[in-house]
């Protein structure tokens, strides 16, 4: 059992690594060489504990755990592993004074781990550069030290070289964490200055802030005020996490640990608080805060229509834990009452769907995935348009932006012309290409966000059979020829189907809409006209022909009551239909015609 | 014979004969190929329900003996059944018959039972598609049937045709159609080709119909047969005027009908019920003084004014003009007496048409 080291030298320190990399391996190594957990209690990877995160072997929600090793006291702060989380990987890096750089020495750097690594040496942290799985037969340490020389300038001869899953190295690298990484300052007289850097809804006990004091003393029983959100709060306990969670008294400079404040929203708790005194605030708030802003956007809507409610009612409950979803209210003609919601980007909106359906029990469809567009009137108004269906008409626009990201993508060279095929074909254009080493290469790209969205990160896998990397920064808007595209079932605008794309893009994907709506509406007693649409020009066209046979051919032995049951069962069938004008609709087509992978 | 005066209603009785020589690919029906050492028992078995059920008998008007093949059995055990029903003077007794089991003695015996029709079926005329759909006779044996039909005297002659087969091209099935008039049978049913599941054809996609070819080919078979001097009475069967099977029209107008034998169906005043689905548990249900009945069902009021129109939807005496909703109406046409019946295209979409009736206002 690890125990409290009062007055003990603190090192505070962040693991950044690519998935798969051995982050959670190495942190649990960590937990057991310093005592923390014991071996029989260890689950792997204690730390990712979110049953989704362990599935998809990725950190979603930051986690911290206090451990002692040779009279210092460590922070372990997990950083989210995913490019969405970007904010919350700043935040979590703004609690530390230095990082651990994993790299699996089978692979070398990916190209998000190289972006965190920039972002921590921007913030003038200490890189402790590690290789990571040495025992495999396929490692070539002396290859990927080198290349992180190459890229980060680091002395090749201060990388080390580990194996989490036997254990080797790592009580070296523990010892290379206090012997590198600078102790924090701060002071215990100063105004009270700490960092929130994540929280997390618990039912019981509300708000849970991982915090990270700066200056000051944060004590249980204060008055606090939260500088940013403005709320006033007691503080009702502050801990640590052994990782066991233990209430102390306070926390003082450096000391990292969760506190409770009462708090029922993590609106009012959000990454980059900052936490001060009611009493004796602090003049200025930690910088580095920053709002984050949805990125990317879609409807979600039940598939049963009196699920409505459950929805809302999982959406506000999911909202506690994740203020970084937003939802409101929309109503579509095709799919009925349901959600427009906001998400840092696509991963995310995957994690928030998968949730809703899994942890509430919903069944959801949810509408094509769009960006937040900047549209200029001609009568010169600005406005925002996240939903296809808002977009007014092409006569009235006078100019359209939309979202860029500078991309970077971190590939061996043998698949360079894959990845700039691929983004050629997304309206890319390059900004740079360097070589990390003979065999790999970074290439950057000026991207719109939307074509990034629908299936940018599997195409760039599948092309270069998993080897490369992504990471991206938003890069603001960029005006450009884009229209809305319009699908007509028997005539009728299809709003759900409605999307914002190039010019270039609308033949394509009006014809791809349409055959695979052609596919899944089943045959009417009419002719049903799919067709895509730019204002009121049809640029593709497929007909659902109109069903002619319909009919039980006779029965046998008198069974009747087969052939009526055989009737209800299709009456029934109706009803699980949408009805968009005329034309029957299955709610399956709606699922099928909007899933992301196609 | 028992006279009906002409006033009684409809009674039908349906005699189930679940043996068979070979079995059809598309064949779902309760039916055996491997059971034969069981037709002594079974008949027995069916002859003594008849008797326990002939007690609480109307006058019956029809009876219908089905399969399975009919004509694989005796005459004689069909006969023992046929001898404990109170039949109604001039009741329609049908054999349903594979033509190659056809012989002019069986026919006779047939006629002396009191048998007045035949059902044969024909299928198709094409030799190709008659392995396709994994049938046995030759074509020839049909002239052959039906010659010993005419020839011990049985007055009402029936063929069922069945289209739909990838294999049957539209000039096929018209070779079909017009052998089958030129046979000059008194009454024609065509079955769209349906694919089971559990069957070899079921369990085939690439032998199972386009149904716009099936649309295609039934339009065609209710030309040539109109043509013919055939009227369409139902959905799937065409007779000359007054040549309309009696007993087929009972399962369409709600009738009563009393199933006998295994996989049989009843219906007495809304309830409707089935026996058990092999001849060894009907057997046993039978020598053990059990019921064989299998389930039941008892419809309500609603229930079952909604099933009678659904059943007449399918018949050209058709539905009270009320009942059907205007998304549909072009599918109908006048019957007479503020009814309207499905035309040709309207009964190719019977089941759309059938699950959009509303009951009618009370008259």
């Amino acid at each position: 059992m690890a125990v409290r080291r009062e007055g003990a030298p603190i090192r505070n320190f962040s693991i950044i690594a690519h998935i798969d990399h051995g982050k959670s391996t190495l942190s649990d190594r960590i937990l057991e060489l310093t005592g923390a957990v014991e071996e029989r209690s260890m689950r792997a990877q204690y730390l990712d504990s979110m049953e989704l995160e362990r599935e998809r072997g990725i950190t979603i929600k930051a986690q911290n755990v206090r451990v002692g090793w040779r009279a210092h006291t460590l922070h372990l702060i997990d950083t989210p592993g995913h490019v969405d989380f970007g904010y919350e990987v700043s935040r979590s890096l703004a609690a530390c004074e230095g990082v651990v750089l994993l790299v699996d020495a089978a692979q070398g750097i990916e190209a998000q781990t190289l972006a965190n690594c920039y972002l921590a040496l921007e913030s003038d942290l200490t890189i402790v550069p590690v290789l990571n799985k040495i025992d495999l037969p396929a490692a070539e340490p002396d290859l990927y030290a080198s290349e992180i020389e190459r890229v980060l300038g680091i002395d090749s001869s201060e990388v080390l070289a580990i194996s989490a899953k036997t254990g080797e190295g790592v009580e070296a690298l523990l010892d290379a964490i206090i012997e590198r990484i600078p102790p924090p300052d701060g002071d215990p007289h100063a105004p009270l200055q700490a960092l929130i850097f994540d929280s997390h809804f618990d039912q019981y006990r509300g708000v849970v802030s991982s915090v990270r004091v700066m200056n000051g003393r944060l004590c249980a029983g204060d008055r606090l005020r939260f500088m940013h959100a403005g709320g006033l709060h007691l503080s009702e306990e502050v801990g640590l996490r052994l990782p066991a969670v233990t209430p102390t008294d306070a926390l003082g400079p450096g000391e990292v640990g969760y506190l409770i404040a009462g708090i029922k929203d993590v609106a009012e708790a959000r990454s980059g608080e900052t936490v001060t005194s009611a009493a004796a605030p602090a003049d200025v708030p930690l910088a580095g805060y920053d709002d984050p802003k949805p990125m990317v956007f879609c409807g979600l809507y039940p598939v049963e229509g009196d699920e409505y409610p459950d929805l809302r009612e999982a959406l506000a409950k999911l909202r506690l834990n994740d203020a970084s979803v937003t939802f409101e209210p929309e109503t579509s003609g095709a799919l009925g009452f349901g959600f427009r919601c906001g998400f840092l980007g696509l991963l995310h909106m995957e994690i928030v769907r998968e949730r809703l359906e899994r942890e509430f029990g919903l069944s959801l469809i949810a509408t094509a995935p769009s960006v937040a567009y900047r549209v200029r009137t001609d009568d010169d108004e600005e406005m925002q348009v996240d939903n296809p269906s808002d977009l007014p008409p092409a006569g009235q626009i006078a100019e359209i932006a939309e979202p860029m990201l500078t991309v970077s993508v971190l590939t061996p060279s043998t698949y360079t012309g894959a990845v700039m095929d691929l983004c050629q074909s997304r309206r890319g254009s390059m900004t740079s290409m360097d070589y990390l080493s003979p065999e790999r290469v970074e290439i950057r790209y000026e991207l719109p966000l939307a074509e990034v969205v629908t299936d940018f990160f599997d195409q760039l896998k599948s092309r270069t059979q998993g080897y490369a990397s992504l990471d991206y920064d938003h890069a603001g808007y960029r005006a450009e020829r884009l229209v809305r595209v319009d699908i007509l079932l028997n005539s009728e605008p299809v709003d759900a189907f409605s999307a914002i794309c190039h010019r270039d893009g609308a033949y394509p994907y009006g014809k791809a809409i349409t055959a695979k709506l052609a596919e899944l509406i089943p045959r009417q007693l009419f002719d049903v006209p799919i067709q895509a649409a730019i204002g009121g020009r049809i640029i593709a066209r497929e007909t659902v022909k109109a069903k002619r046979k319909d009919v039980l051919s006779k029965c046998y032995g008198g069974d009747i009551t087969r052939k009526r049951k055989l009737l209800e069962r299709q009456k029934e069938g109706k009803k699980r239909m949408k009805a968009i004008g005329r034309v029957e609709v299955p709610n399956e087509a709606f699922v099928s015609a909007l899933r992301l992978d196609q | 014979m028992t006279d009906t005066g002409g006033t009684s209603p409809p009674f039908g009785v349906y005699c189930h004969v679940p043996f068979c020589t070979h079995r059809c690919d598309y064949c779902a029906f309760a039916t055996w190929t491997d059971r034969s050492h069981l037709i002594g028992d079974y008949m027995a078995s069916c002859r003594q329900q008849a008797r326990e059920l002939a007690a609480g008998m109307p006058p019956v008007t029809s009876v219908f003996f089905g399969g399975g093949t009919p004509n694989l059995v005796q005459p004689s055990l069909l006969g023992d059944v046929l001898a404990e029903l109170p039949l109604a003077r001039g009741a329609e007794i049908t054999v349903e018959c594979n033509p190659d089991l056809v012989t002019p003695e069986q026919m006779q015996a047939y006629r002396a039972l009191g048998v007045n029709r035949i059902s044969l079926g024909v299928q198709s005329a094409v030799p190709h598609v008659l392995d396709a759909l994994g049938r046995r006779h030759d074509p020839p044996m049909v002239a052959g049937a039906v010659d010993a039909v005419r020839l011990a005297g049985i007055g009402q002659l029936n063929l069922d045709l069945i289209y739909g087969s990838p294999a049957e091209s539209l000039p096929d099935w018209e070779r079909t159609l017009v052998e089958a008039v030129d046979l000059g049978p008194d009454h024609l049913s065509a079955y769209g080709l349906t694919p089971e599941p559990g069957t070899p054809l079921g369990d085939d996609p690439s032998r199972h119909p386009d149904e716009d070819e099936m649309a295609d080919k039934y339009l065609l078979a209710d030309e040539r047969l109109a043509g013919a001097g055939y009227e369409t009475y139902e959905i799937s069967n065409w007779a000359r005027p007054g040549a309309q099977c009696r007993h087929n029209l009972l399962y369409w107008q709600q009738g009563a009908y009393a199933g006998i034998g295994c996989a049989a169906h009843s219906h007495r005043d809304g309830r409707r019920f089935w026996s058990v689905r092999t001849p060894e548990r009907f057997i046993a249900a039978i020598s053990a003084d059990a019921s064989p009945v299998a389930g039941s069902e008892e419809l309500g009021p609603d229930e079952r004014r909604a099933e009678a129109l659904q059943l007449a939807l399918r018949t050209s005496d058709g539905v009270p003009a009320d009942a059907v909703p205007d998304d549909v109406v072009h599918l109908l046409e006048p019957a007479g007496g503020g009814r309207l019946k499905l035309t040709a295209r309207g009964r190719l979409l019977a089941n759309e048409v059938a699950v959009r009736l509303g009951l009618p206002s009370e008259q």
